[in-house]
């Protein structure tokens, strides 16, 4: 077995970036720092990819599975004898496929960023925060520890929320960027409490022991500790689920993530559609072992919570006008579809689980590409909105490529991407649930139809529109980044991702059924023709649709007014009857308290002043009255 | 002389002391202070003659603490005079009120 | 000793010396008595008028205490009184036999420059420095003030 420990590397270069960076770049020029920061991811990524190619080819299957390894691995604090937290790493299938994923897309991010935020007066500081991230997110993966997996889930978010309120001085993106990290915050208390929940029960917070020990048929026959009707143990499985919906915008904890677009659109592609809203599906499929033992609901809230938002999202993408906030909402969905996916999974061959990352893998490349194509399309026309756009194709022409590509993979058209990932996952949902495979290949068709609705508002639409001060389709810089995602997006549905990837770590046989696709590439083209009908041209179809539509439009517009019901609940109820009270007493109770002790002792100061009055005779008179008094005590009470 | 008993001598040099020392407490001129303090001495004074005179009659040791009682206090007299005409000169008045610089 | 006019407090002064000397004679030690007259008398209570006129107050009235010291200094006065009584009255003080003191002068000086056990001639000197540092200290005041009025 060759040694990995230049993993170590990769994290590492990530941060030394941030430090260089953040200490240093306001005296570097803009070049030396975007050159600085592209170098280091790059590095990281060409090491990841020789990790990649180490782990699966060069050493591959060893005793029939891929090896779960820790190749650095200390011990940080000692609770009791077996329970412990360490720091390390540790490497295994999903792992070193999230290293390759992580630093790929965000190379192409920082290759992207160095023409779109060309001329920015905090340019240095905005690649720090990128460097800071992508080091978060790879400590996030490479973690073998509940409680390191924490860690860098917490500096994940501290991370994007510097990079959502990146604009600090736009009120609109401070208020997103706080609901991001507030947002994320509360959903991690459970997800803290599930984690000590874990620990006491395994009496550890190791992966490897916590799966070993879960799963052994030794402590399922004799768990018996039960709370309010519910195995302790499923408690502590939704509890860190609901901290992995809170990461991955599932509903009702989506509310961040449009808001979230507020941000730089290369840090949307980044964040929001590759790496930190896959990082709770990622913490399902770590401790999917666990999941799939325990015996009752765990997996079925997962499943059913995915398939809920897949759809909800979708509708509410149908009609949004700002075209990153439809992109928002699609990546809501699809991860809706990745957690579905874990939920309806069986544990021997897993074919949801390995669908389920395939997924992750491939939605990684063409969302990035369709967040990074909008960024070209912004860069051009200076606004976000539908309206100021149409009939673009002939300006931006390897933007309209790319973005076709990527919405032909993201509806699910063979032989791009999208097509066999989702084609797993609608297997593996109809072996097992039914009723959840009709509602997704219904999503499937809403998503294939609002895809198309946004590629044929941006590109064609209107004949044409006048942009002012157009300086060409952007620098090279922005471009190749486009054309690699848009190769990659095209041909990377042909690995045989179940060779590799499988909740036993064994290599499996990729299912591959032609009669079964037809079903799902026949609701998508439905979808692309719909929306071709309403949207290639101008006409009035779609207004006229939308009002027939009525009140199910308006709704769906207003995002459902679940914002208008949280602000409910957090201004009329916390607000009055915690947070008011609560103020009440520190000002008046506590703050009263110290007061009046610092009053009373000034007080009693002040009576006491007058003892010394300066006169002779006063001081004359205390002492003798003294004398006598004390001489009066001693011989009176002495005898 | 026999009849009269060292306590009723006591009795005086124990009136004639905390006469002084209400004149010490009571009197607002610095000089009348002084005043009173002679009276305090003069009555330890009697005091230590009685004693010797009475309990110890072979020894002269009260005596001679009383001259040198007299002694000193003529030494301190003359100093606390000199002061006070000092602070006489500072603040043109020798009321003890007046001097309240040690105050807070 | 409780005139407001401050030259009568010191004639006032004057006799209670003049009796304690008279007490002195009656408890016949003549020579303390004497010394009585020449240092208290004829010194102290000279230089006390002096200041008197120097400070001239001889003929103001003076300014009364308040109230409220008087009243504490009386109650101070009075207790300390009691006590001091009450326990004279209760101590039985030994009659001693022999009455009669050998107190002549000669035997007086004998005694003070003696150097041996019972005699006092270490306090003697360290008076007579103590008198040396009072003129000392005197004059100094005396010269600092004028040094300052010039």
């Amino acid at each position: 077995m060759n040694s990995y420990n230049y993993i170590a590397l990769i994290p590492i270069l990530p941060f030394a970036g941030f430090l260089l960076l953040g200490l240093f770049g306001k005296r570097l020029p803009e070049k030396i720092s975007g050159l600085i920061g592209v170098l280091f991811i790059g590095i990281a990524a060409v090491l990841s990819l020789t990790t990649a190619y180490q782990y699966f080819i060069t050493d591959g299957v060893i005793n029939g599975t891929y090896p779960t390894l820790e190749p650095i691995k200390f011990t940080w604090l000692q609770f009791t004898s077996t329970l412990s937290i360490d720091m390390g790493i540790m490497l295994d299938p999903i792992s070193v496929m999230m290293l390759v994923v992580v630093t790929f897309i965000s190379l192409m991010v920082h290759l992207f960023s160095l023409g779109y935020m060309h001329g920015e007066k905090r340019f240095a500081t905005y690649y720090s925060h990128l460097q800071l991230f992508t080091f978060s997110m790879l400590g996030l993966v490479l973690s073998g520890n509940l409680f390191q997996i924490y860690m860098f889930w917490e500096l994940v978010g501290v991370s994007s929320f510097l990079l959502i309120g990146y604009y600090y001085d736009k009120p609109s993106a401070v208020a997103a960027s706080k609901k991001a990290f507030i947002v994320t915050r509360f959903a991690d208390l459970f997800f803290l409490i599930g984690i000590l929940i874990m620990g006491v029960t395994a009496d550890s917070f190791d992966f490897n022991t916590i799966i070993t020990t879960l799963t052994s048929s030794a402590f399922q026959e004799n768990y018996t500790a039960t709370f309010l009707g519910f195995s302790v143990l499923t408690w502590a499985l939704t509890l860190i689920f609901i901290g992995g919906a809170g990461k991955s915008a599932m509903f009702p904890l989506h509310i961040w993530l449009p808001d979230a677009m507020e941000g730089p659109t290369p840090v949307s592609a980044l964040i929001h559609a590759a790496t930190m809203v896959v990082a709770g599906v990622f913490l399902v499929a770590r401790l999917f072992p666990v999941f799939s033992v325990t015996d009752s609901g765990a997996l079925e809230i997962v499943a059913y919570v995915g398939i809920f938002s897949a759809l909800f999202a979708a509708v509410i993408a149908c009609t949004q006008t700002d075209i990153k906030r439809v992109l928002a909402y699609s990546t809501m969905s699809q991860i809706g579809y990745m957690m579905f996916a874990l939920g309806v999974s069986d544990y021997e061959h897993g074919a949801g689980y390995t669908s389920s990352m395939f997924h992750l893998f491939t939605h990684a490349f063409f969302k990035s590409l369709l967040f990074l194509g909008a960024g070209s399309v912004i860069h051009a026309v200076h606004s976000n909105e539908m309206k100021d756009m149409g009939g673009l194709k002939k300006y931006l022409p390897i933007t309209h490529i790319t973005f076709l590509i990527a919405c032909l993979a993201i509806a699910g058209i063979p032989p791009f991407a999208g097509f066999f990932s989702k084609e797993g996952i609608l297997h593996a949902a109809y072996a097992t649930h039914p009723a959840i495979y009709y509602v997704a290949l219904i999503t499937s068709g809403i998503t294939a139809f609002y895809m198309f609705r946004l590629y044929y508002s941006i590109f064609w639409n209107k004949s044409e529109t006048h942009l002012h001060d157009f300086h060409g389709e952007g620098p090279l810089t922005m471009k190749i980044p486009l054309l690699i995602l848009g190769a990659l997006s095209a041909v990377a549905g042909f690995i045989p991702f179940a060779q590799y990837i499988s909740p036993t770590n064994t290599p499996q046989e990729s299912h591959f059924e032609i009669l079964f696709s037809i079903a799902p590439v026949l609701i998508g083209v439905t979808g692309i023709i719909i929306a071709t009908i309403f949207y290639k041209t101008a006409n009035g179809k779609a207004a006229a649709f939308a009002k027939s539509a009525g009140g199910l439009y308006r709704s769906a517009y207003h995002k459902f007014y679940i914002d208008e019901v949280y602000t409910f609940v957090t201004k009329k109820i916390i607000f009055n009857l915690i947070g008011r009270p609560a103020a009440w007493i520190d000002r008046n109770i506590v703050d009263g308290l110290m007061n009046a002790i610092g009053n009373t002792t000034i007080t009693f100061s002040a009576s006491m002043k007058d003892l010394q009055s300066g006169k002779v005779q006063e001081y004359a008179l205390y002492f003798i009255a003294g004398v006598i008094g004390l001489s009066m005590l001693g011989i009176y009470l002495w005898m | 002389m026999n009849h009269i008993t060292i306590t009723q001598i006591l009795f005086l040099s124990t009136a004639l002391f905390f006469i002084g020392v209400y004149g010490l407490l009571t009197r607002r001129n610095m000089i009348t202070m002084l005043m009173a303090i002679e009276l305090i001495l003069n009555s330890v004074n009697i005091n230590f003659v009685a004693f010797n005179k009475y309990l110890y009659p072979e020894n002269l040791d009260g005596l001679f603490f009383t001259i040198f009682i007299i002694a000193i206090a003529a030494a301190e007299a003359a100093v606390a005079i000199a002061i006070i005409i000092n602070i006489y000169r500072n603040h043109r008045s020798i009321d003890v009120e007046d001097n309240e610089e040690m105050k807070y | 000793m409780s005139t407001t006019k401050i030259f009568r407090a010191a004639i006032f002064l004057l006799f209670t010396l003049i009796g304690v000397a008279g007490l002195y004679f009656w408890m016949q030690v003549e020579f303390v008595a004497a010394v009585q007259i020449i240092v208290y008398v004829g010194g102290i209570v000279v230089l006390i008028i002096f200041s008197i006129f120097l400070t001239q107050q001889s003929g103001t009235e003076m300014a009364k205490p308040t109230m409220q010291r008087r009243i504490f200094s009386l109650i101070a006065v009075l207790c300390g009184a009691g006590l001091t009584g009450l326990l004279i009255c209760q101590h039985t003080f030994p009659n001693n036999a022999a009455d009669t003191m050998d107190d002549s002068v000669q035997n007086i000086g004998t005694q003070m420059l003696d150097y041996q056990d019972a005699g006092f001639a270490l306090p003697f000197e360290v008076i007579s420095i103590l008198l040396l540092a009072a003129m000392i200290g005197a004059i100094v005041i005396a010269l600092k003030s004028n040094a300052e009025e010039s």
